[in-house]
């Protein structure tokens, strides 16, 4: 991994507007349960945001409504200007089409905890088969970002591999490769480490920290404390459907000042 | 003797003519080649476009519109409900008096330039239409048996809801589909000799002539009895293949061989492989 990361996809794909993310005031309900309670967010170009807090506080949903895998009900969310999953119209939200939809996610790239991978292609495959029949980038240009990404996420010998014979921490590698190749302006990370054995979770880690240095914008969920303060430039702190702290994550970490934080941060440190 | 000579052949002697028997299995007449290439081709035809209604229906009961959901609803209840016979029968007898007169179904069908028997038509239209409920319940269990991250996954990398079926969902639920539907298929060929009561040559039809003009009931009906098995036992070595091919190996149970299948003998066969899971340390 001596190589950028970010060099197999041409740099840092260039998002349009210097705010990648703005979510204002969102608000989503599970049926009677109001699982999101007025959450803004804001994070600009090149900025690493990790999110913590308890499971069910939210965080989850929260980045899952950034690409729209979750609809909200009130606020909005805007990535690089566009509003995500819906039209207004006369001051109402309404639902866009799903042609739309699909357009504005491929700017935004996700890693999911349990990887995802498509068990019936090859690793290759898994990689090429968005940028191609999505993008409409030639075969051979998908394959030759593929192979780069590969290298660099250090799987190049994996290639031809089916998901299942790989481990959990090389699947996440190429998990993260698949949606790079799409050169998405905003990353992703749901709970990437969650689903790891622990002698893997430093591997995708390394892979993260990389990423993070070469200035991917990046919204990551995660109980990783190491990560988040060596790599976050801002930590958020989600309970019961709201951000209740943020800062730097040596304010977190020195100095929290919510008390949930603090009973947060004892539990897990 | 000659007053009960009825008697004295029903109970005293096993009547099997075994030279008539052989000469109609074997080499078959025209007439039945004829009637096996119907079976054959009417299955083929009909199960095609009752996978094709299937998947429609299964898209059509799944999708987020509520017309569709329930006109997909109504097609899975009313042919499933009712006697494929009485299908047939509808579509065949029955249309040309909804129709006032217009007969869909005349002796000659002229179809993509091909001269085809209405009769036949009528036969395959009610087989698809009725394949394509059971099919849809099969398709649908096949889309739901594959993970939802599957879906998410495609999703979030911009992939459009036809792309996300094509390419990742159906495909995965290919392998789950696989086995029922050649279990279909098996029935298909089987369900094709309902077409005799419609007059259509297929093989049973062919049996029935052969009794009628030679009264040999147990022969001609034993001997396409046979035919049906060998059908359906070439078609379970096909079925066989194509699991194999697609790898049923990979969800979890080995697909079963033909010997196995017929016999049950099962090679004990070595760890299968883990999908989607996280194998401890298997670099």
């Amino acid at each position: 991994m001596t190589a950028h990361i970010l060099d197999a996809i041409g740099g840092v794909p260039r998002p349009t507007t210097d705010t990648v993310v703005e979510a204002t005031e969102v608000e989503k309900w599970f049926g009677k349960l109001h699982v999101l309670k007025g959450v803004s967010l804001t994070v600009r170009r090149r900025e690493v945001v990790v999110i913590i807090g308890a499971s069910g506080s939210g965080k989850t949903t929260f980045i899952r409504c950034i690409n729209h895998l979750e609809k909200i009900q009130k606020g909005r969310i805007f990535v690089n200007g566009h509003l995500i999953g819906y039209r207004e119209e006369s001051g109402k939200l309404v639902e866009d089409k799903e042609r739309n939809i699909a357009k504005q996610r491929q700017e935004i790239g996700m890693v999911f905890q349990r990887f995802n991978l498509f068990p019936h292609m090859t690793v290759l495959d898994n990689i090429t088969e968005a940028p191609v029949k999505v993008r409409g980038v030639s075969k051979d240009e998908a394959v030759t970002t593929a192979r780069a990404l590969l290298a660099r996420v250090g799987l190049s010998m994996k290639e031809s591999a089916y998901p299942a014979q790989l481990s959990g921490g090389q699947q996440q590698r190429v998990a993260i490769a698949r949606a790079l190749a799409m050169k998405p302006a905003l990353m992703l990370f749901d709970e990437p480490t969650s689903a790891l054995d622990p002698e893997m979770i430093g591997e995708v880690l390394d892979v993260m920290k990389e990423l993070a240095l070469e200035g991917m914008t990046m919204i990551v969920v995660s109980h990783e404390m190491g990560f988040a303060r060596e790599v976050a430039d801002r930590v958020v702190m989600m309970d019961d459907g709201r951000i209740i702290e943020e800062g730097t994550p040596d304010h977190f970490f020195t100095a929290p000042t919510h008390e949930r934080t603090k009973a947060f941060l004892s539990k897990i440190l | 003797m000659d007053l009960l000579p009825f008697l004295a052949t029903t109970n005293t002697s096993f009547q099997f003519d075994v030279d008539w028997f052989i000469h109609f299995i074997f080499p078959p007449s025209p007439v039945l080649l004829g009637g096996l290439a119907i079976t054959i081709y009417v299955s083929i035809i009909a199960q095609a476009a009752g996978v094709l209604l299937g998947v429609l229906s299964a898209l059509a009961g799944m999708s987020r519109n509520r017309v569709l959901r329930s006109i997909s609803g109504v097609y899975v209840w009313v042919f499933r409900g009712t006697p494929l016979l009485v299908q047939l029968f509808i579509v065949y007898f029955g249309t040309p008096y909804l129709l006032g007169g217009i007969d869909l179904f005349p002796n000659h069908v002229g179809l993509f330039g091909i001269d085809i028997r209405g009769a036949i038509l009528a036969g395959i239209v009610a087989f698809s239409v009725n394949e394509g409920a059971y099919m849809s319940e099969i398709v649908r269990a096949g889309i739901l048996s594959i993970d939802p991250g599957q879906t998410e996954a495609a999703k979030s990398l911009g992939m459009t809801y036809r792309l996300t079926m094509s390419r990742i969902v159906l495909p995965q639920a290919l392998r789950v589909i696989v086995p029922p539907l050649g279990n279909e298929f098996n029935n298909m060929l089987k369900t094709t000799s309902l077409l005799s009561v419609i007059a259509v040559g297929e093989l049973f039809r062919v049996a029935q002539a052969a009794n009628s003009a030679s009264f040999k009931t147990f022969e001609a009906y034993f001997g396409v009895a046979l035919y049906y098995l060998a059908l359906t036992t070439i078609w379970s070595a096909i079925q066989g293949v194509i699991e194999r091919r697609l790898g049923v190996s990979q969800a979890g149970a080995q697909g079963a061989s033909f010997w196995s299948r017929m016999f049950g003998f099962a090679r004990r066969t070595t760890g299968t492989a883990e999908v989607e899971v996280p194998s401890s340390g298997g670099h």
